[in-house]
């Protein structure tokens, strides 16, 4: 299929999945629905530099929690004292950029040494970048900031509504963005670095500089998710937006629908996400967190392609 | 104003005794990731399961913490020997370890968090031992006792450690696996039952490096993470598998992490050990001592 007509394609999806959810009169729908689609968001973008290219990314919640406090910031700094009216857009283009330049940074610093100093260097980056904020009295330190919601929306008038079509289309956009990677050249390139790095190196793959475009598009999509977050939850403390669950999420999603494809982070995500929202509201976040634990540690010993390397044998079982 | 030098020599002497405390956590991580290549980001969350260890046995029957991981330590080490075998049939031996294996190792670091906060909830645990109040004083000096019994314990840890590598046949079997398996099974050795026993011994030194962390401070599950930075950044720094490096940097990591603490306040301090890994790997890579 070709790619614009996919993308044609999954934005008639998305416009009728939001068409249909709007004949749902509960609200606790769209705020379920906004957290399955941010981890679409935020799967996707793993999978960019984690499945697609080989290095795994642990920093997740910090680049996801920059664009969040990004957001605080702009709010603070322009919304409240009315200088500009930021609308939720140009916050997300923001967050989205001072993500992808930190994610640069960091892949800058550590992409050149083996792969798994990255994985460490982001696993620090989190604890570091918590600490900053922490420490950011302007941004609420340790204390959190609240972000008063506006009362109505454009386009949708209800403000949830408003949230959960934003990360609809930015969904949409993700999904689209991972799919145009695969199949071009830029996608094989990812591939060549996963499959032999020292082998791609010497046939002449410029493996840093498309090791640094993968971190730096995965960092901004991380970004873009956590942009609307402060609008979202109306109270953000550092505790809660470098949660560890986002780092958690954002593997065992990928790693549980299949890390070689742009659907299995959509369908890891879809599955894992609403399982947690139901698991949560029937038990117990603490519970449903040890379930995708369980799962992570589960699929990478007993499925290691997930579930779409579980299903695919079934389809293309003549080509064997 | 004068500069307070009797506050600095303080917060070397402190970072001294931390880089200490240190250097017992660091340890098993230069056996896993500098000599085996293993890259066990779930250390701390081991080193957590000794604290909570340490802290149920001594609430419960009174013992002291640091005798009571000394007489559990084989069985970390069984646990080390366990988590080898899952980690070398699924990952190891498929060449599947970089990606797979680094979210297996996460996932074991979030499961045992989550459980520690099913069981037990994000209480800070404590323990009681004799040796936790009293300091000790020598002029403005000033020695806490709970800081200076784990830094001592641990640097003879690490002298047994170090002499049981170079001096052993098992040993020296460990130290030449990262260098050559071939060679290894030519001398008619098992290279991954030498692996096994490293990364089990690996896993053993989390038990008397959990009893030192909840001796030094008060323990909730998610404390282990603040390690995960700081232990790599040590082992990077010490070299890859050096023990006497790994202590030199465990001592410098924890005078500028004390001396950040004493003048900008602690709540920096966990950006300090970051800080430290970056510069290490942008411009000294192969650490402080490195070929």
């Amino acid at each position: 299929m070709r790619s614009w007509l996919f993308t044609l394609i999954l934005a008639v999806a998305g416009a009728a999945l939001f068409a249909l959810s709007r004949f749902i009169q509960n609200d606790y729908f769209f705020f379920a629905g906004y957290v399955v689609l941010q981890y679409i968001v935020l799967s996707t973008a793993w999978n960019i530099l984690g499945g697609y290219c080989g290095y795994v990314n642990f920093g997740t919640a910090a680049l996801f929690a920059i664009g969040a406090y990004t957001t605080v910031a702009l709010h603070k700094l322009l919304v409240t004292s009315r200088i500009y009216p930021m609308s939720m857009p140009e916050l997300i283009v923001i967050g989205g950029a001072v993500s992808a330049v930190v994610g640069l940074g960091i892949g800058y610093l550590t992409l050149r040494l083996r792969g798994a100093f990255f994985s460490i260097a982001t696993l620090a980056l989190a604890v570091v970048i918590q600490t900053i904020i922490t420490n950011w009295d302007y941004v609420g330190g340790s204390r959190g900031a609240y972000v008063i919601r506006p009362p109505s929306a454009p386009l949708v008038g209800s403000y949830i509504q408003y949230l959960f079509l934003v990360m609809l289309v930015l969904a949409v956009i993700s999904v689209a963005v991972a799919r145009l990677i695969e199949r071009s050249r830029l996608g094989y390139g990812f591939a060549t670095i996963r499959d032999d790095e020292i082998a791609a190196e010497a046939s002449g793959v410029p493996t840093l500089r498309l090791k640094l475009i993968a971190t730096t598009l995965s960092g901004a999509l991380m970004g873009m998710a956590g942009a609307p977050l402060p609008y979202y939850v109306g109270y953000l403390d550092p505790a809660s937006g470098f949660n560890l669950a986002y780092a958690v999420n954002s593997i065992a999603m990928p790693v549980i629908g299949g890390t070689t494809t742009w659907i299995g982070p959509l369908i890891g995500a879809v599955l894992l996400g609403t399982l947690q929202q139901w698991v949560t509201v029937t038990i117990s976040s603490a519970v449903s967190l040890l379930i995708v634990g369980l799962l992570l540690v589960g699929f990478v010993i007993v499925a290691p392609n997930g579930l779409v390397g579980l299903v695919r044998p079934l389809f293309v079982r003549g080509k064997g | 104003m004068s500069f307070p030098i009797d506050l600095l020599i303080n917060a070397i002497i402190a970072g001294l005794l931390l880089g200490g405390f240190y250097a017992a956590v660091t340890s098993g991580i230069s056996i896993a990731f500098g000599i085996l290549d293993i890259v066990n980001i779930a250390h701390p969350a081991f080193i957590i399961l000794g604290s909570y260890i340490a802290y149920i046995v001594n609430s419960q029957f009174g013992l002291d913490p640091i005798l009571t991981s000394i007489a559990i330590l084989p069985a970390f080490y069984a646990l080390g020997a366990v988590v080898y075998q899952v980690y070398y049939v699924s990952f190891e031996r498929r060449g599947q370890e970089a990606l797979r294996g680094l979210a297996f190792f996460f996932g074991l670091l979030f499961i045992t968090e989550v459980v520690l906060i099913l069981v037990f909830g994000v209480d800070y645990r404590y323990v009681n031992a004799i040796y936790i109040g009293p300091t000790l004083h020598f002029g403005f000096v000033d020695l806490p006792l709970r800081m200076l019994i784990p830094c001592l314990v641990s640097l003879l840890l690490i002298l047994l450690l170090q002499i049981y590598l170079t001096r052993t046949f098992t040993g020296r079997a460990i130290m030449a696996v990262a260098q050559d398996q071939e060679a290894l099974r030519l001398m008619a050795v098992n290279p991954i039952r030498i692996k096994r026993t490293a990364f089990a011994i690996s896993i053993a030194t989390t038990s008397l490096a959990g009893a030192f962390l909840i001796v030094i401070q008060p323990v909730e599950p998610s404390v282990g993470r603040d390690y995960i930075g700081r232990v790599f950044a040590i082992c990077v720094m010490g070299g890859m598998g050096s023990l006497p490096g790994t202590v030199i940097a465990a001592m410098l990591l924890g005078i500028v992490e004390s001396i950040t603490a004493t003048f900008y306040g602690p709540s920096w301090a966990p950006a300090v050990s970051f800080g430290f890994l970056l510069l290490t790997l942008a411009f000294r890579p192969a650490g402080i001592l490195g070929r």
